[in-house]
């Protein structure tokens, strides 16, 4: 029951003024993670508005399933999406990173509805969300755990124990998704720290891999439906993106990981993203 | 004979009671479950408890997500890895997230005896104290171990840092001892200075209180087992009443007990301090009793300090 094709030209739609919302919150708050946001835009509205079970009136509906963004700085898109979706009020938008709201530099479970833990030090969101498929699994719970990873943050340690944990207690109620958007802070991850081959390496720790364009609605909710069939293993998907997509002068960029957009670059983006 | 018990020993069994009365506990270990003692749990309940491996980061950021799915985890290691190994994990995903995680750990101070300072934790409550949300705890004996165990279930969600011992503490308390976290209980009361001590060394203190009774020198004497949130009151009224503290831990003198007292006093009651702990060096291999009489954690320079302090108290 992959998307149909009218649907994925609603959804085309809704990831366009996602980027919109995104590149004006990042502009009016003068600072955060541009690239990285715009990169995982088609992976999150797939998730929720395709595959995620969830309630914004009631945030902490037991059976929801669970979302991780572990690569934290990519908040800005999960803002956006939320306050679309009706979590919180879309006004908090304009106030990003700014003294005494709602909305932090990197998600804050406490603050914002929605948020299911903390995150912004990289490379521990896939041992949380382990934790959380275990809770599920002791419960004999049917909601899912999905995690959103960089491809930098998996250089992080950490990330590898959780990698043997996932498969050692066979969490195949877990999907990760690795934003492949090739690059990292200070240059491109096969430069700075090359991660490849990442498809083998994953499959060497226990799990299964898939392998998905990051930026392509039908490849991605390929992708999870399959994910979700596997029995007795976690499922990582490796999605290729490119960091700043949407935005020609920012696509594939190092130099817009983490500054945001000035007015005139607001301007000139919003006119290719019309 | 003074009767004895390992914290530890204590934890192990009572972890098996609480997990009887409440199907909600899940306890995480790296490798060490035989010595933390979670091995009891193991047994008891295999489906709730999980072996992380040697993975103390990973471990603590699970726990979290289990917390944050609605279990209470206890999470066990040497004291050393808990709070060294995985600090950013604890900060993050434990005290920002304000999960209902509690670390118990083991083989903390200077009493984990022959392993060497990699394994000894005498910087553990200081790495936890700068941590907001966290709370500290240090059980004077097994009987208090079992109580704060109880208290901590029932009463709290938060994260919090238990810190247990290899070493067997002689028995303080009895079995109608009420624990409440954040309130210091005055063992002796005296009258011209004041001990106050965590863990192995409230016993020292009371034996030192005993010896310098009979020298005719009257001292109070205080557990203050949760460090933090510290109980002020008990400070302020100990410095008023009796006008010069004596700290005692089996820690550094920096971060832990003795820091956290001298912040009160420097800011509302300052009096003659003298703070009795590992002065800022690594340890080394050796016997428990013997370590313990090298760096002076022993009821002898506990009775000297206060004979010091209680001079420069004169003099002032
Ligand atoms: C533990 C940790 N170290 C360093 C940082 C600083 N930092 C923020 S983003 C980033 C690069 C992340 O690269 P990647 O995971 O590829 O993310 P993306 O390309 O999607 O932005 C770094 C080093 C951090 N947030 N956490
Ligand atoms: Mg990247």
């Amino acid at each position: 029951m992959s998307l149909p094709e009218n649907k994925i030209l609603e959804l085309k739609e809704i990831a366009r003024q996602l980027r919109v919302e995104v590149l004006k919150m990042l502009t009016l708050a003068g600072s955060g993670h541009t690239g990285g946001s715009l990169s995982i835009i088609e992976i999150l509205v797939t998730l929720y508005f395709f595959k995620l079970r969830y309630d914004p009136k009631n945030p902490t509906w037991p059976d929801r399933d669970r979302f991780v963004l572990s690569k934290g700085h990519g908040a800005p898109a999960l803002y956006a999406i939320l306050a679309r979706l009706g979590y919180f009020n879309e006004a908090e938008l304009k106030k990003l990173r700014k003294i005494n709201e709602m909305l932090q530099g990197h998600p804050y479970n406490i603050s914002t509805p929605g948020i299911e833990i903390s995150t912004g030090s990289l490379g521990q969101g896939l041992s949380a969300a382990n934790g959380m498929a275990l809770a599920a699994k002791l419960d004999k719970a049917k909601w899912r755990v999905y995690v959103l990873m960089g491809d930098g943050e998996t250089q992080e340690g950490q990330i590898w124990e959780a990698a043997m944990t996932a498969a050692h207690y066979h969490l195949d109620n877990l999907c990760g998704i690795i934003d492949a958007n090739k690059l990292q802070i200070d240059g491109s991850v096969c430069e700075i720290m090359n991660v490849e081959p990442m498809k083998e390496k994953w499959e060497a720790f226990g799990w299964q891999v898939l392998e998905a364009d990051g930026h392509n609605l039908h490849s991605l909710s390929t992708a999870f439906d399959q994910c979700e069939k596997i029995k007795g293993k976690p499922c990582m998907i490796i999605a290729h993106t490119v960091k700043g997509k949407g935005v020609s002068f920012m696509e594939g960029k190092v130099g817009y990981h983490g500054v945001a957009p000035t007015e005139e670059e607001l301007e000139k983006a919003l006119l290719e993203l019309r | 004979m003074v009767k004895k018990l390992g914290t530890r020993d204590v934890y192990g069994e009572v972890l098996v009671r609480l997990g009887q009365q409440n199907p909600n506990i899940v306890v995480l270990d790296a490798d060490l479950s035989c010595s933390t003692r979670t091995c009891k749990f193991a047994e008891a309940f295999p489906e709730r408890f999980f072996n992380m491996g040697i993975a103390e980061q990973d471990m603590i950021s699970t726990a979290a997500g289990l917390a944050a799915a609605g279990k209470i985890a206890f999470v066990s290691t040497f004291a050393v890895f808990a709070t060294g190994r995985a600090w950013d994990q604890i900060r993050q995903s434990l005290c920002y997230s304000q999960q209902n995680v509690k670390i118990v750990a083991s083989h903390s101070g200077i009493t984990v005896g022959e392993d060497s300072a990699t394994h000894q934790a005498n910087e553990d409550i200081s790495l936890m104290r700068n941590l907001p949300n966290m709370s500290i705890i240090v059980p004077a004996d097994g009987i208090e171990t079992e109580k704060a165990l109880e208290y901590l279930v029932k009463y709290d969600n938060r994260p919090v840092y238990l810190r247990l011992s290899r070493y067997k503490f002689p028995v303080i308390f009895d079995s109608q001892y009420v624990f409440r976290k954040g309130k210091a209980i005055v063992l002796e009361e005296g009258t011209e200075a004041t001990v106050i001590a965590i863990g192995l060394m409230v016993s020292r203190a009371l034996e030192a209180q005993q010896m310098l009774k009979e020298q005719g020198i009257s001292v109070r004497v205080i557990n203050m087992s949760t460090i933090k949130p510290i109980d002020r009151e008990a400070i302020i009224s100990a410095a008023q009443e009796t006008g010069a503290v004596v700290t005692a831990e089996e820690h550094s003198i920096i971060g832990g007990l003795g820091s956290a007292v001298a912040e009160v006093l420097s800011e509302q009651c300052p009096v003659p301090l003298k703070r009795i702990g590992i002065k800022d060096c690594f340890g080394i291999s050796g016997d428990a009793d013997e370590l313990l009489n090298y760096y002076g954690l022993n009821a002898q320079s506990i009775v000297q300090s206060v004979k010091e302090i209680i001079d420069k108290k004169k003099k002032v």
